[in-house]
């Protein structure tokens, strides 16, 4: 259960961002999580909540793009989403694939308005 | 209403500490392990054997990960390499600044080797670099077979797999085969060494597979390494 340093870090930075744009006031933060990144969506969203609550963030909401793992056949390029941990090549069925979606723990954008 | 593109990382922090470690590790030709399992799995077992059948003059360290008590690091400090435990206090797991914390006064050009306990836990681990070359899983039989398929991410972001305590195999319910073929089907390129810290059994096949991975890791000092 790192949800809660997780949603403290995206506070944190996000604050850093919003606070350089005088006048504006931080609506939502836009994440983007893999389903590889060890986050659980739900439990960031409550640690999120939690944390902005009685705050001067509390309107503030957390979107969460859920990405699957996707990989990438280096034989004949095909890209596809792994389900039930299959990996390899849907197409061609070969096995080397290689990861080119789902670790993902970032930033997407952020949206504001004037206070 | 505003949008504002922004881009990187959430723990990008953590990321820029690690990448800072990674090549302070490669520019010492350190190799540098992150241990992780469920709590119990036997990583303090593994490393105890380990250090038991190294040289005196092994250039290893270790920092071992908990959220209480310094139990691990006595029972490692026991052989005489340098030990260093960090207590995260509650935290489930280790980042990058608690390692660069910890590594603050010592002398990387002392060190070939740099083994990292985490704390026990198959799931926060995962998302935190903390510079290592590459992550070892310990898997021990009296879990569940298929913990790989509960656990994907850390499975995937493992090099290798040891698949611990076999010598309680005729007394426990657990299908080796199929957490191979779990393991595998979670990470096609995973390695697999089944061990018994009790017994023994597999530690020289962990021991070579260390020298290897020195190998691989800094070709051209092949003939420093003295395991």
């Amino acid at each position: 259960m790192h949800e809660v340093s997780i949603a403290n870090s995206i506070l944190e930075a996000a604050r850093t961002e919003a606070q350089a744009r005088a006048g504006m006031r931080l609506t939502k933060i836009s994440v983007r999580i893999g389903e590889l990144a060890g986050i659980d969506p739900d439990a960031l969203s409550f640690s999120f909540e939690a944390l902005v609550k009685e705050t001067d963030l509390e309107k503030c909401a957390l979107e969460i793009e859920f990405l699957p793992q996707r990989h990438e056949c280096a034989d004949c390029g095909q890209r596809f989403v792994v389900a039930d941990f299959e990996t390899r090549c849907p197409k061609c069925g070969t096995a080397e694939t290689t990861l080119i979606s789902g670790n993902e723990l970032e930033f997407a954008h952020l949206e504001m308005e004037e206070t | 209403m505003n949008q504002i593109p922004m881009a990187g990382k959430i723990l990008k922090e953590n990321d820029r500490i690690a990448a800072q470690l990674r090549a302070a590790f490669q520019a010492h030709n350190i190799l540098c392990l992150n241990l992780v399992s469920s709590p119990g799995a036997g990583k303090t077992s593994l490393l105890e054997r380990t250090l038991e059948s190294f040289p005196a003059n092994e250039r290893v360290a270790l920092l071992t990960g908990d959220l209480q008590t310094d139990n691990d690091a006595r029972r490692l400090a026991r052989f005489g390499f340098p030990v260093r435990q960090i207590t995260t206090g509650g935290t489930c797991h280790l980042d990058a600044r608690m390692i660069e914390r910890v590594l603050a006064d010592w002398k990387f050009e002392d060190l070939d080797m740099l083994l990292i306990e985490n704390v026990g836990n198959l799931v926060c681990p995962s998302s935190y670099d903390l510079g290592e070359a590459a992550k070892v899983v310990v898997l021990s039989v009296a879990e569940g077979e298929d913990k790989p398929l509960k656990y994907p991410s850390m499975f995937f972001k493992s090099e290798l797999l040891i698949l611990n305590k076999i010598d309680l195999l005729p007394h426990v319910p657990f299908d080796l085969a199929k957490a191979r073929e779990y393991a595998l089907r979670v990470h096609p390129d995973i390695e697999i060494i089944e061990v018994s810290c009790t017994t023994g059994a597999g530690l020289p096949q962990w021991l070579h597979w260390l020298k290897q991975r020195r190998e691989l890791q800094f070709p051209s000092f092949v003939h420093a390494v003295r395991l």
